[in-house]
């Protein structure tokens, strides 16, 4: 054992190449090693093994009796005994050669070191395959992101790599060509003697030539021109730079000026010479107008203006400012007058003209257009809420505004009023709401929101029904509306609901025939003492009918009848056990819930009277006019008498009786596996995707296949060439034999220690 | 006077040509039509409907083989062209259009093992029985030639499978070890084995060409690289594996064909699980090829039937068989991913259509746009009951029938037994094995 291992401590010190090939599983003995030479050693040898096979010391070593001329390396001994070989034993031949000092002292300075057995063959395959396989499979992970790709394609059309039609070069074609017809003949004759090219340039040598070549006198004025424009462009700007940082508001007042009258001049001297010209001049100055109008420079609405506009009551000199502006925003929105066709026409506009006015333009324009519904729409939203919210209000300052004296005062309030709405509007009312919740008991506000919507649907429904003159109205155009309000008005409504009545835990139903904004109006109204009383009045008379309404309708039917019945039914074990549950469920009230939820359930399932009318047959319509009564009455059809009940007697069931058998036996009972939610699902399944409800581009889109072939088409696998740059630029063959020869004993060793760690 | 009256751009309204669709102006605000959804689920139906009358998916039967056909191979350049090897060492090459023989060649003395087109369809490659590799030419002799390999290698042992690589003019056999062969010369340049087994089969990867899958009768499934020649890892499943296939789109993924009625796709990175185990044959698998999109594979059973199975579906979509056709003992699907041939015990090689209901030939756009719809309304409605019966209706033979129903209650009662020991034993000592761990029994590094 001591020889094997001195002999490996050499070998790892020499580090010869040629031992790689050396096989380094197998435990190296000198017995096999050595006995190759004659038939008396390997009798010395038996010999030798027998005697060992007794006594305790079996391991003798070999020595060396004769000079042989070959020798192996493995059986190196220190003399005789068994000690250990030492490297220094090795070096005594060599002391005397004084060329080999320095290497000397480095071999003296290497401590030797034993190197470790090498693995068995298993082991070392082992650590082959591990290794082989991470690399592998590291090596694979890079396809990882065009698999999943391929997955999620909305489509996948093989074959992958377009096959480009083999169009041959014109040359190509060209050369292979023979004449044959006389008529062939002369054309190429033609063409061969101008030496016209084929291919791309068709130019004749001489045209080239001709390009090519360019008089230096020629180039040098080209030059100089291009100079001058350059430096003429680099002056220009940098004057328009310098006026630019002028601050002056005057001088730049001055300019604009000059310029102007400079544009009128020429205009007119235009007009003049070429009257056509001058009307596309005309046509620009009027677009130039246009954009003026647009940037609502004169409209009032600037920081200046608004100032003036406060300071207009008490100042003679700011009232005048804003008079003047307003005259230059009239001048500016005044349409310029093209000469009419019609001479009606021309009385028309006469006639119409648009009275400016600041802020409040677009809203007085509407109540000058009247009760036009068309007109209504077409203003813009912002408008049309401030419409909504201020419609008996408006009539009054439109009232107001004809007598003319009052005008500044209603424009103010106008615009005191829109600020008013912009401050409610994003906050969304609350703390409007939660004044007025400190009104009412506390207990009846922590009831939870679902009840409000719920409650808001039936006020709905009965609204609906009743088709009440100005409710309806109210209630469309607030329909109408983004549904981020909705929040806003049942909060409101809500907080009106708890003033005007007070009770609401109790009543399932109430009528409810006012509206949030016209409250929210009055409150305001009476903080502003200053109103006008016209308008006022109209309030209160609306309020009137509002209280009526409630008071007509604020009993609640139908609670106060299920009631009692259920009660009566009671034994009193039952009394008891409700007792029971009761106390178990003393915050939340379920018995109510649930009866809340069973007359909902038989509310929707009872069959509706159907309202056919349509108005304006026969008859005018417009905001504010209904169909007549009769009308109604006529094509009202009465809903039919329905069954009762299957769950009329039974007080704690519902009974569901709109579910179809013959329909369920079509219907998917459970959510199937890729969805997640049923919502999910139904969406999917109520988007059409056939043509019959789609345009034709989305319905190709929508029925695009999953996959497409082409008919007759090879489909090649992917190529690895394509991804990566680690894939094989050299054959795998080439690199298989080249692999075969160096599989060295260092990249063992490597292989070694990575599997280790 | 003036008369005032309607006017319409004629553009709007009279189509150019007759050829074209009547123009139908429409309206297609959604409050305008409340029923898109039944009617569109009516429409669903018949699509479905349809779909299963126009179900006639065999094609033809190449018949000429004088035993049964053990071995196919698609030319790899032509779409026409079908390599068979048969049982009685005959290999014959067929034109798929006319579905007629062209060539036939007594290649080997016994079974002709394998067959491999090298990837230029200038020639190809048997293994047969009498230990032989022989290299063919792809066209035939001229006249008055006779018909002669243009190599053969004589092996020290049978070969029972060959794969080309799919870039290099190398090639790979299989028997007592997996060898890989320069075509030039007479002996392997490296030959890997690890256990002492037969090898059944040996594939190479169409992607990343280096590496090979094989799998021996030690029921065990072993991938090795080329470059390193070296065996890169084993998986051993509970039953032997037949034959593997690497999916042709997705570099590290393969199916294996088993004996235990199932197949397994593999994650080669992560053999200790398979993606999905597809269940439905019953009986042994014994040949599997992927359809060249890589989203779909056809299997060949010993139950007398191929089925169709969706990658990532465990069971299948789709089962082929006829009252003449017995044992399938190999399968391939056609390059442009429309037809598959079996070949079966009866010595026939049949053709299938990949769609069972699919209409043949050049398609006009309306067809086309008709038959897309139609696959969408499919694939939207395809979890309403009467659309999911009537997709899922096959007839089978009574025997396949019974032996599902059989293996129904076998599995049924397996998963009852299981479920009681688990109630009647302590907590966590029998714990719930998945489906898909349950068939693994070990991964050899």
């Amino acid at each position: 054992m001591n020889v094997t291992r001195n002999v490996v401590g050499l070998l790892a010190l020499s580090q010869q190449e040629e031992l790689v090939d050396l096989p380094n599983h197998y435990p190296l003995s000198t017995s096999e090693d050595e006995g190759d030479s004659d038939g008396e050693r390997k009798c010395q040898k038996l010999l030798e093994a027998v005697s060992s096979l007794g006594g305790r010391n079996s391991w003798k070593l070999a020595e060396r009796s004769e000079a042989s001329l070959i020798m192996s390396e493995f059986n190196v001994t220190s003399e005789g005994s068994g000690e250990k070989l030492v490297l220094s034993d090795l070096l005594e031949p060599a002391a005397t050669l004084s060329s080999l000092a320095t290497v000397k002292k480095q071999l003296l300075r290497v401590k030797s070191k034993t190197l470790d057995i090498p693995l068995g063959k298993k082991e070392a395959d082992q650590i082959l395959r591990e290794a082989a396989f991470s690399k592998t499979s590291q090596m694979l992970s890079k396809w990882d992101p065009i698999v999943l790709q391929n997955r999620q394609a909305e489509q996948l059309v093989f074959p992958m790599e377009k096959e480009l039609p083999a169009v041959a070069p014109l040359e190509h074609v060209f050369t292979g060509w023979k004449t044959r017809t006389p008529l062939e003949q002369e054309v190429f004759n033609v063409l061969h003697k101008n030496k016209q090219p084929v291919t791309d340039p068709l130019l004749t040598p001489v045209e080239k030539a001709s390009l090519k070549a360019m008089s230096l006198e020629e180039a040098k004025i080209h030059r100089a021109e291009l100079q001058r424009t350059r430096a003429l462009q680099s002056y220009y700007e940098a004057r328009a730079r310098r006026e630019k940082k002028i601050k002056s508001k005057k001088y730049h007042k001055f300019i604009k000026k000059g310029k102007a009258k400079k544009t009128l001049k020429e205009f007119e001297q235009l007009l003049k010479d070429c009257p056509s010209a001058a009307l596309q001049e005309l046509g620009k100055m009027e677009e130039a107008r246009a954009k003026e109008r647009m940037t609502l420079k004169h409209q009032g609405s600037g920081k200046w203006a608004k100032s003036k506009a406060i300071m207009a009551r008490y100042d003679l000199e700011a009232r005048k400012a804003i008079q003047e502006q307003l005259a230059k925003n009239k001048e500016l929105t005044q349409k310029l007058q093209v000469i009419p066709e019609n001479e009606e026409e021309e009385e028309e506009c006469t006639g119409g003209g648009v009275i400016p006015t600041s802020d409040g333009v677009k809203d007085l324009q509407v109540n000058a257009a009247g009760l036009n519904p068309w007109m209504l729409k077409s203003c813009n939203s912002s408008a049309q809420r401030g419409e909504i919210k201020t419609d008996p209000e408006q009539l009054a300052s439109g009232s107001s505004e004809s007598e003319g004296d009052e005008r500044p005062v209603a424009e103010e309030l106008l615009l005191k009023e829109r600020s008013f709405q912009q401050r409610v509007e994003p906050n969304s009312a609350k703390p409007v709401g939660s004044q007025e919740t400190e009104d009412s008991s506390g207990q009846e506000v922590s009831e939870p929101g679902l009840l409000f919507q719920k409650l808001h649907k039936e006020d709905h429904q009965s609204e609906q029904q009743k088709g009440s003159s100005v409710g309806t109205v109210l209630q469309s155009q607030r329909e109408e509306l983004a549904p981020e309000e909705s929040l806003v008005f049942q909060k409101l409504e809500r907080a009106h609901v708890l003033e005007e009545q007070g009770e609401l835990g109790k009543e399932g139903h109430y009528q409810k025939e006012g509206h949030p904004r016209p409250m929210l109006k009055e409150e305001w109204k009476e903080r502003n003492p200053h109103s006008i009383p016209d308008s006022s009045r109209r309030k209160k008379k609306k309020e009137q009918m509002i209280d009526l309404q409630n008071l007509l309708t604020a009993r609640s039917p139908v609670k106060s009848l299920a009631l009692p019945t259920v009660e009566e039914l009671e034994d009193e074990v039952e009394i008891h056990h409700k007792q029971i549950i009761k106390e178990a469920f003393a915050g939340d009230d379920v018995i109510r819930e649930f009866l809340k939820e069973k007359s909902e359930a038989v509310e929707a399932n009872k069959s509706k009277d159907l309202d056919l009318t349509l108005p304006g047959w026969g008859e005018w319509v417009g905001v504010g006019l209904n169909p007549s009564a009769k009308k109604r009455r006529r094509f009202l059809v009465k809903a039919p008498e329905s069954f009762p009940r299957k769950d009329k007697n039974l007080p704690n069931v519902i009974i569901n009786e709109k579910r179809n058998i013959h329909a369920a036996a079509h219907q998917v009972q459970a959510v199937p596996h890729p969805f997640t939610h049923h919502q999910q699902f139904e969406r999917t399944i109520q988007n059409p995707i056939g043509y019959t409800w789609n345009t034709q581009r989305a319905f190709q889109k929508l029925t695009v296949p999953k996959v497409s072939t082409k008919l007759g088409h090879l489909i090649k696998p992917l190529k690895a060439e394509n991804v990566g740059s680690c894939s094989s630029s050299r054959s795998d063959l080439s690199v298989l034999q080249s692999s075969r020869k160096q599989l060295s004993r260092k990249q063992l060793k490597q292989l070694k220690k990575s599997s280790a760690h | 006077m003036k008369v005032k009256m309607l006017s319409r751009n004629p553009d709007n309204y009279v189509r150019e040509t007759k050829l074209d669709i009547q123009r139908v102006p429409r309206n297609y605000d959604p409050t305008l039509h409340p029923f898109e959804v039944p009617r569109e689920y009516v429409r669903a139906l018949n699509a479905t409907k349809l779909e299963r009358v126009f179900a006639k998916p065999f094609l033809a039967s190449l018949d000429g083989h004088r035993d049964g056909v053990n071995c196919l191979a698609k030319h790899p350049k032509s779409l026409s062209t079908v390599l068979s090897g048969a049982c009685d060492g005959e290999v014959k090459i067929w034109n798929l259009t006319k579905r007629k023989c062209v060539r036939t060649i007594q290649a080997h003395e016994g079974f002709v093992r394998g067959i491999c087109t090298r990837f230029c369809g200038t020639s190809f490659f048997t293994v047969g029985d009498d230990k032989t590799v022989k290299q063919w030419r792809m066209d035939g002799p001229g006249c008055g030639e006779e018909e002669e390999p243009l190599h053969t290698i004589l092996g020290k042992t049978v070969y029972t499978g060959i794969d080309h690589h799919w870039k290099d003019p190398a090639f790979a056999t299989c028997g007592q070890q997996v060898d890989i062969w320069d075509e030039q010369r007479t002996n392997p340049i490296c030959s890997m084995n690890w256990g002492f087994d037969s090898i059944s089969s040996v594939k190479f990867n169409p992607i990343e060409t280096y590496l090979l899958g094989s799998c021996a009768s030690d029921r065990n499934i072993v991938l090795y690289d080329m470059r390193q020649a070296t065996p890169l890892k084993k998986v051993i499943l509970d039953m032997r594996t037949n034959t593997i296939c690497w999916n042709p789109m997705e570099a590290f993924h393969f199916t294996a064909a088993n004996e235990d009625y199932n197949l397994y796709t593999f994650d080669m990175r992560a053999l200790d699980m398979p993606v999905m185990v597809h269940m439905d044959h019953v009986s042994a698998v014994l040949d599997v090829d992927y359809s060249p999109t890589g989203k779909e594979f056809v299997s060949a059973s010993f139950d007398k039937s191929i089925r169709i199975f969706p990658v990532d579906k465990s069971r299948s979509r789709e089962v082929y068989h006829t009252k003449r056709m017995q044992h399938v003992i190999c399968v391939k699907w056609t390059s442009d991913s429309k037809y598959i041939m079996c070949g079966s015990d009866e010595m026939n090689i049949r053709l299938w259509k990949a769609n069972a209901s699919e209409k043949l030939g050049v398609l006009t756009s309306r067809e086309k746009a008709a038959n897309d719809y139609n696959q969408k309304l499919k694939e939207k409605f395809q979890y309403h009951p009467h659309v999911k019966r009537i997709a899922r209706h096959r007839h089978l033979p009574k025997s396949i029938y019974s032996q599902i129903q059989e293996q129904r209650v076998m599995r049924e009662a397996r998963r009852r037994k299981e479920m009681n020991r688990r109630k009647h034993s302590k907590p966590g000592s029998v714990p719930i094995v998945s489906e898909r761990k349950k068939h693994v029994v070990a991964v050899v590094k």
